[in-house]
Order: structure tokens, then C-alpha cells, then sequence
């Protein structure tokens, strides 16, 4: 069991530097939306001692919505928006691989010192792989210039928070997780509908031009 | 000395052209058509060591030395790598490092030999040539790095023995490994996503344009030299993704074989549905396998 959480977790871990690197918006939402699914197969092979029912419902809700919902809302705004397809980030993407290798010992060192709860059996790996999904995700938002690339950081960090969740508390995260999923929803679902309105009153979604915008 | 040390060597001069056949194969598949006979690639050596070669007057001897030397390092690179359950013939502490300094080698002396011509197209393709191994060797010195500290062994033969302590700590690292090592192999040998070995002429191919002027045997030679490489660096990926062994030595053998025809596969697979990557993103891809390679240095060190 531990031998596929490691593999998933690298397999995360890869989706996130593949985040980084790719220049195509679609790709980064296939990408997250592959990441989100690998967290639903983590959350059924990570559950200890047989699977629990809230274990499945998890690992359903997390691959239903972030595989396929998530995915769908956003190519429908990408479509409607009629982007250009290309990511533009602000920050290079050979020096955000760069910078995603440097994120990796970070978030390794930080993972190492940070004391878990007593009696969590999570892999040694799972936290340092749940940061560096936040911190994709965060780096995402700073760096991405279209309103698209931010939503999809969000999601990212959205996976990190379920991938950190995961490693706790599977006991009685059922509601927060669920809760936690609904909002993520909600937000990705008047993400969609927000990045079409901008697109249609600016004819762009370049979050770099809200700077020069003045009331 | 085991005679069973000499198999891989023997195996790999013997197939190495197969493997390119294979390619070609999968391809031509892919695209519905015939394709040229599995074992076209012998006949064009066959073809080539028997014409003349034509040096032009104002070339030295680094354009005959070039692909003479490449073949023999190749040869002797090749001797370092075990193969299914047999040992190399060569095998010594640190023999990882003279593994990919030969192939530098064999780089510097198809560089040299491009320049020397004096042909600014040749030229152009050396100094691509020498941009994107730059990057490619960090990514195959850090996955080597990673598995020799895994195993605890600092030569080639030691980290590929096969010996998988641990699997829940090696089997991320191993995976990790051969994504940089498969990179790696698609960039040191010309294949699609970094360079397109069907284009001849044209302004964005690497590996062709070096050898335009060589002709003849020395044209046999390079290219006998590159299907080596291609082996060499399959062979070693297969090293780290097939590491389980059954101990009898016809089945490792032939268990390694099948794995060598599945990457030449697997080559044709990716060149038949991955387009030519910008030059520009060429840096790209081989950053994420010096990543990758690093990830794996890290999981290792940690």
C-alpha cells in the first residue's frame, strides 16, 4: 500500500512541475484536473485498515468534480472567452521550473520539521507533496496573467489543501472535506461566469491590466 | 573473464540498426503505411562501407578522426552498461561519470569535425547540438547521481544490479529516474520531440546537419555510432525500469530484449504523435527532466 501512495504522490508531485512548465492554458487544466483525480485514487489507496464509506464518497465527489466538472466549467469559459491559447506568464517557464525545483527542497525541508499529530500513519512523502501543491498554486496566481491560469492555481491549491487533509484525519473530515469541495465549486462555477463577463466588457482577461485601472 | 560479459556488447553491435528498424516500423504503422523491411537499416550501412568517401580539401583530420573515435567510444561506453541478468565487462568506481563523459566525447568530436568543415549550416547545428546537451547532462549526471546513491554502489553495473531493497522508497525514485533518463534519451538521439530525424535541409534539424559532409564509411561509422548510442541509452533505461531479475540467464536476457524492443516502440509511439517542439522549448522539456532528476536526488538524500 505505502509502495502506490509513494508512486501517487510522485505522480503529484509531477503533474504540479508540469503545471509550471506547460504553455498551452488547456493543458494546465487537463493537468490540474488529472491531479485532482490522482488525489481521489490516493484518498481510496492511502485509507488504512479497509475502506471506509466516507472514504468512497471522498474519493468519488473529489474525481467527479475535479475530473470532469471542474475541467468542463473551465474549458466552457476558455471557449466562450475565445483566448489566445498560449499561458503568458509573467515569470519565464524555464525559471519557474527552476524555481519548482528550489519549491520542492522547501517544502522537503519544511515537511521534515513540521510535527504531526500523534498517531497519523500518513507516507513520509504526502506532506512536502501537499505544500508543493499549495505552493504551485499560489506561485500560479502571482505569476499567471490571464484570469484563467489564477483559477487554475486556485484549484491547485484547492488539491494541496485535500492532499494535506488526507494524510489527517480521515475520521472526521467527511463534512469539512464535502464542505470544503462545495465551495470550491461554487467558486470555480462564478469563476467561469466572472472570467466570461470580463472577457466580454474588456476583451481580454489580462489580470496585469487591473493595475492601470483607476475608479 | 565470464563469457557471458560479452553478450550485451555482442548483442547490442548486433542490433543496435534492428532497434532503428523498429522505429521505423512503428511509424510507418502509425501513419498506415508499409515502411522500409525491419532490417533496411543494415543495408544502408552495407550500402555506405561500401562507397568511397569524398573529404573536401579544406578539411583536416578531425572530420576522419570524428566518427572513427565516436564509434570506438561508443563501443567502450557500451561495455560499462549490464544488461538483463549479465555483468559488464567493464566496471569500476565511478565508471558512471566515464559512462557519460564518453558520450561528451563523442559529442566534442562531431562538433569539431562539423566546424571543421568550415560550413556555417554545419555550424549552426553544433552549436545547437552543444546548447541543448548542456542542459541534457545535468538531467542524466543527477538520475545516475540519484540511483548510484540509492544503491550504494558508484558504478554502473552496481546501481542497475537490480536489487530493490526497498520498494516503497525506491520504486518513486526508479520511476523518476528513467522519466529524466527517457528524456535524455530522446534529446542525446535525435528523436522527435527535440530534433526530427526524417528532415534533411531544413533549418531546424540538429544531428543531420553535423554530419552533411561526411560521406562513405565515415558517414557508416556516425551513423553506426548514433544506433549505438540510441542502444546504449535505451539499454539503460531498461536497466532502470526493468530491475526485477529471474536468475536464470536466458530469461533475463530475453525479458531485457523484449523491454529494448518496447522502448524502440515506444519511440515510434511518441514520434508518430508528438509534433517537433519549437527550438525555443526545447530547453524546456529538458529542465523538467534535469527536475525530475532532481526530484529523485532529493527523494534519495532525504
Amino acid at each position: 500500500m505505502d509502495f502506490w501512495v509513494n508512486c501517487l504522490v510522485v505522480l503529484i508531485a509531477m503533474t504540479n512541475l508540469r503545471l509550471l512548465g506547460s504553455s498551452r492554458v488547456v493543458s494546465c487544466v487537463h493537468t490540474v484536473a488529472f491531479q485532482g483525480v490522482l488525489l481521489g485514487v490516493l484518498a481510496i489507496v492511502g485509507a488504512s485498515g479497509g475502506l471506509a464509506a466516507h472514504g468512497i464518497v471522498l474519493a468519488a465527489v473529489n474525481i467527479v468534480l475535479k475530473g470532469l466538472v471542474f475541467p468542463w466549467l473551465l474549458m466552457r469559459a476558455l471557449r466562450e472567452t475565445h483566448l489566445r491559447r498560449e499561458v503568458e506568464p509573467a515569470i519565464g517557464f524555464g525559471a519557474s521550473m527552476l524555481l519548482g525545483v528550489l519549491l520542492i527542497g522547501i517544502c522537503l525541508w519544511i515537511g521534515s520539521r513540521l510535527p504531526l499529530p500523534v498517531g497519523v500513519q500518513a507516507s513520509p512523502l504526502l506532506v512536502p507533496a501537499a505544500l508543493f501543491t499549495l505552493m504551485v498554486g499560489l506561485f500560479m496566481i502571482v505569476a499567471g496573467r490571464k484570469a484563467l491560469t489564477q483559477v487554475v492555481g486556485y484549484l491547485s491549491i484547492e488539491n494541496g489543501i485535500t492532499a494535506f487533509g488526507l494524510g489527517f484525519a480521515l475520521k472526521e473530515a467527511l463534512l469539512v472535506e464535502l464542505g470544503i469541495l462545495l465551495d470550491a465549486f461554487m467558486a470555480v462555477f462564478v469563476m467561469g461566469i466572472i472570467i466570461f463577463h470580463i472577457s466580454r466588457e474588456f476583451d481580454h482577461i489580462d489580470a496585469g491590466e487591473l493595475s492601470a485601472l483607476k475608479d | 573473464m565470464d563469457a557471458t560479459q560479452l553478450i550485451h556488447p555482442l548483442l547490442a553491435l548486433a542490433l543496435a540498426p534492428l532497434m532503428a528498424g523498429i522505429v521505423n516500423k512503428t511509424k510507418s504503422a502509425f501513419a498506415g503505411r508499409n515502411g522500409p523491411p525491419v532490417l533496411q537499416p543494415y543495408r544502408d550501412l552495407w550500402r555506405l562501407l561500401h562507397k568511397g568517401a569524398v573529404y573536401s580539401r579544406t578539411t583536416s583530420w578531425i572530420l576522419r578522426a570524428g566518427p572513427i573515435v565516436s564509434l570506438a567510444a561508443v563501443v567502450t561506453a557500451l561495455a560499462m552498461l549490464p544488461f538483463g541478468g549479465t555483468a559488464a565487462p567493464l566496471s569500476f568506481a565511478g565508471d558512471l561519470i566515464v559512462f557519460a563523459y564518453l558520450f561528451g566525447l563523442v559529442r566534442f568530436l562531431m562538433v569539431a569535425a562539423a566546424l571543421d568543415t568550415g560550413s556555417s549550416f554545419e555550424g549552426m547545428g553544433a552549436s545547437r547540438e552543444v546548447t541543448f546537451s548542456a542542459l541534457a547532462e545535468p538531467a542524466l549526471l543527477l538520475a545516475l547521481a540519484a540511483l548510484a546513491r540509492m544503491a550504494g554502489s558508484p558504478s554502473l553495473s552496481g546501481l542497475l544490479a537490480g536489487a530493490v531493497a526497498n520498494p516503497a522508497v525506491s520504486i518513486p525514485v526508479l520511476l523518476l529516474a528513467a522519466a529524466a533518463v527517457g528524456i535524455v534519451l530522446l534529446a542525446e538521439n535525435a528523436r522527435i520531440p527535440v530534433d526530427d530525424p526524417n528532415t534533411h535541409l531544413e533549418l531546424t534539424m540538429i544531428h543531420e546537419v553535423m554530419i552533411l559532409d561526411t560521406s562513405g564509411p565515415d558517414l557508416a561509422f556516425a551513423g553506426y555510432a548514433a544506433l549505438l548510442k540510441q542502444w546504449a541509452f535505451a539499454a539503460l533505461l531498461v536497466g532502470v525500469l526493468v530491475p526485477w531479475r529471474t536468475g536464470v540467464l536466458w530469461a533475463d536476457v530475453a525479458l531485457a530484449l523484449a523491454a529494448m524492443a518496447a522502448v524502440a516502440v515506444g519511440i515510434g509511439v511518441v514520434e508518430s504523435t508528438m509534433a517537433r517542439l519549437r527550438l525555443v522549448r526545447v530547453p524546456q522539456l529538458l529542465l523538467a527532466a534535469v527536475a525530475c532528476a532532481a526530484l529523485a536526488v532529493v527523494l534519495v538524500l532525504r
